[in-house]
């Protein structure tokens, strides 16, 4: 956990960057501000993931970088270059649509070559780049079909080997998997790494499954109400999030609320002196918001902080058990490991939790939705 | 097996049940009549000899027809044709506007497309004798811009039954292409142009692909009507622009020679269909079914 990669964006060369955005805004009507002035770095080569609730503006942001939403503000650079007032067929990018969008009036070697007709390529070298494609997507042999002919997985696919094989700048993939059933989207999710990984083209992917993002992507911007709220690794937002919207959304979150007493220790709501990293702190004063994860408590006295309380609730998941205790700084959810017999806690009981300083994220409580 | 067990389970006389209406139908309606038609078309005598019209496998009925319409038969033809053609490249537009851009307007947008068929068929045409009339505005028009001669007329002529034709089979041709267009699912216009086609090679290759169901209907509901009409022809031309509907319709009703009536009608049906099979292998017959 790295504590500075907390304050995006990374420091990374600016040549190095596939898109930036810059200011970007898109009002629809006058009232409707789907995205706010959102100012993004993507680098060469990431698997970077929009993540956030519906109606948070990743899809918004996504269409206006394909070009089929002209932005109402703002720049869009795809390599340096400001495509902002370019239409669709003009810009290096190519879109795996949620639908797929293959063209059932022709085969699905029409599909695949689609792009590359209007690119000029013929004859042999065009065939041996589809079929490459098709191949990459693990689809050879299928050409000749029409694509409601296929499987809703094989649609996918070649919706996925249409785009690719026009190796653009950068792919965009808008919720691509999401009507496929569990069982084939965990399939999928491994197969679409493999396959950046293979052609090493950047990957913008939306997704409203904080699952789906933390598996596959390299850098996740979590999105809410047509702004960014926090951009990083899956680790750091997992480990660090900055607001209690990011701390929620990934995962689950005991949010406490206290006072900050000095550079690393927080007072909570019954007196409690809960300490945490400085930098985690970073100089706040007043009321703050502490936060830990659940799986980062541990049940009993320990080193670190502790918090007692009581048991209200109990939920045996398998692997794991899932308390809810009421405790005098609020209600905090621990998990237990089922990793010896007789381990259950009965509702009722009393608990002391503890955790370690190193374990304790602090948000910022202004920007909270919760 | 699948078609096995389907059959099985649908073993009772439903499925027969429920066709026996509609092949009565076309069994008393269609079949019978056409029966009667080709033997109809295949008797001799005539008014003169009093109505003794009799069965005596008279194919001459078919060669004088065809001999002595040649002119007519070929019209109905090219006008029907033209008269698709036109309402084709007039009504795709509107289809396509209305489909894609009539927003919440689209079901009173169509209401205007449909609404001349309130008023009949007769009369729609009559009042093209007006639009078209010698001192009306139109001819006025098309004489001030030199695309009538100066006293020419457009009424009586071959222009006109074409123009009638076009406009009294309009929304036959605007309808299905209307809804072969809504159908259609933008995202895929959106992904062509995702994919390096502008706007005009998105249209090419995606969208009127995918309308031609609607086109293919469109053109068989104006054109197989079309080349058997005969009102246009007489209210708007002349004899010399008269169609084989207009011939047949004379022979049934006014010179009474069934015979050759009917050996004509049958001719003009085998043509069309004849036509329409060509058409159909030309555009594939899966467009035919969408």
């Amino acid at each position: 956990m790295t504590v500075e990669a907390a304050h995006p964006p990374p420091a990374v060369a600016a040549a190095e960057y596939d898109i930036r955005l810059i200011g970007l805004t898109k009002r629809f009507g006058d009232d409707v501000v789907a995205v706010d002035d959102i100012s993004l770095d993507i680098d060469r080569g990431h698997f970077f993931a929009l993540l956030g609730p519906s109606g948070c503006g990743k899809t918004t942001t996504l269409r206006m970088i394909g070009g089929f939403e002209e932005p109402t503000e703002g720049r869009i650079e795809l390599g340096g270059v400001d495509v902002a007032p370019l239409p669709p067929y003009k810009r290096d990018v190519n879109t795996v649509f949620q639908s797929y969008a293959l063209f059932p009036h022709l085969s699905i070697f029409e599909n695949v070559a689609f792009g590359l007709r209007r690119r000029g390529v013929k004859g042999s070298q065009l065939r041996t780049r589809v079929i490459e494609s098709l191949e990459l997507v693990g689809l050879a042999g299928l050409e000749k079909r029409k694509p409601r002919q296929l499987s809703g997985g094989q649609q996918q696919r070649i919706a996925l080997a249409r785009a690719l094989v026009n190796r653009p700048r950068v792919l965009l993939l808008d919720e691509p998997l999401g009507a496929l059933d569990l069982k084939l989207r965990k399939e999928m999710q491994l197969e679409l790494k493999r396959i950046q990984h293979e052609v090493g083209i950047t990957f913008v992917h939306v997704t409203h499954d904080q699952e789906e993002a933390m598996t596959m992507a390299d850098r996740i911007v979590i999105m809410n109400g047509g702004h960014i709220e926090q951009l990083g690794t899956p680790t750091e937002l997992y480990e660090s999030p900055r607001t209690a919207f990011v701390a929620g959304f990934l995962g689950v979150s005991n949010l406490l609320e206290g006072t900050a007493v000095a550079e690393d220790r927080v007072k909570l709501a019954d007196g409690t002196e809960v300490r945490c990293p400085r930098e985690v702190l970073g100089g706040r004063s007043g009321t703050v918001q502490i936060g830990v994860r659940p799986e980062k408590l541990r049940i009993g006295e320990g080193a670190g902080n502790t918090l007692s309380g009581t048991v209200t609730e109990s939920a045996y998941i398998g692997v794991s058990t899932q308390y809810i205790l009421d405790t005098p700084a609020g209600p905090v959810t621990v998990y237990m490991q089922n990793d010896r017999p007789g381990g259950q806690v009965a509702t009722g009981e009393r608990l002391t939790l503890s955790w370690s300083p190193e374990s304790t994220f602090v948000v910022d409580t202004q920007e909270g939705t919760q | 097996m699948g078609v096995f067990r389907l059959f099985h389970r649908h073993q009772g006389a439903t499925p027969y049940l429920l066709l026996t209406p509609g092949l009565l139908w076309l069994g008393l309606f269609f079949l019978a009549p056409l029966g009667f038609l080709i033997y109809q078309s295949l008797e001799s005598g005539s008014i003169v000899a009093g109505f003794g019209f009799h069965f005596s496998w008279q194919w001459s009925n078919y060669w004088d027809a065809l001999k002595g319409y040649t002119g007519e038969f070929e019209r109905s033809f090219e006008y029907a044709g033209l008269a698709t053609i036109i309402a084709l490249v007039v009504s795709y537009p509107v289809a396509y506007w209305i489909a894609f851009r009539g927003g919440r307007w689209k079901n009173l947008l169509l209401l205007f497309i449909v609404a001349p068929f309130f008023v009949t068929y007769l009369i729609r045409t009559l009042a093209w004798q007006t639009i078209l009339a010698d001192h009306g505005v139109v001819v006025r028009i098309l004489i001030d811009l030199h695309l009538v001669a100066h006293g020419g007329r457009v009424l009586a002529t071959g222009t006109a039954v074409i123009a009638g034709i076009t406009y009294n089979f309009l929304p036959f041709m605007a309808l299905p292409v209307y809804v072969s267009l809504e159908q259609i699912d933008q995202t895929l216009v959106e992904a062509a142009e995702d994919l390096y086609a502008n706007k005009w090679l998105a249209f090419l290759r995606v969208t009127f692909p995918l309308s031609l169901p609607g086109v293919v209907a469109g053109t068989l509901l104006t054109f197989i009507p079309a080349a058997g009409d005969f009102i246009n022809a007489t209210l708007l031309g002349s004899p010399t622009s008269h169609m084989i509907g207009n011939v047949i319709n004379s022979k049934f009703n006014g010179t009474i020679d069934y015979p050759s009536a009917a050996a004509m009608s049958f001719i003009l049906m085998a043509v069309i269909l004849g036509l329409v099979l060509l058409y159909a292998r030309a555009v594939g017959t899966e467009k035919l079914t969408g």
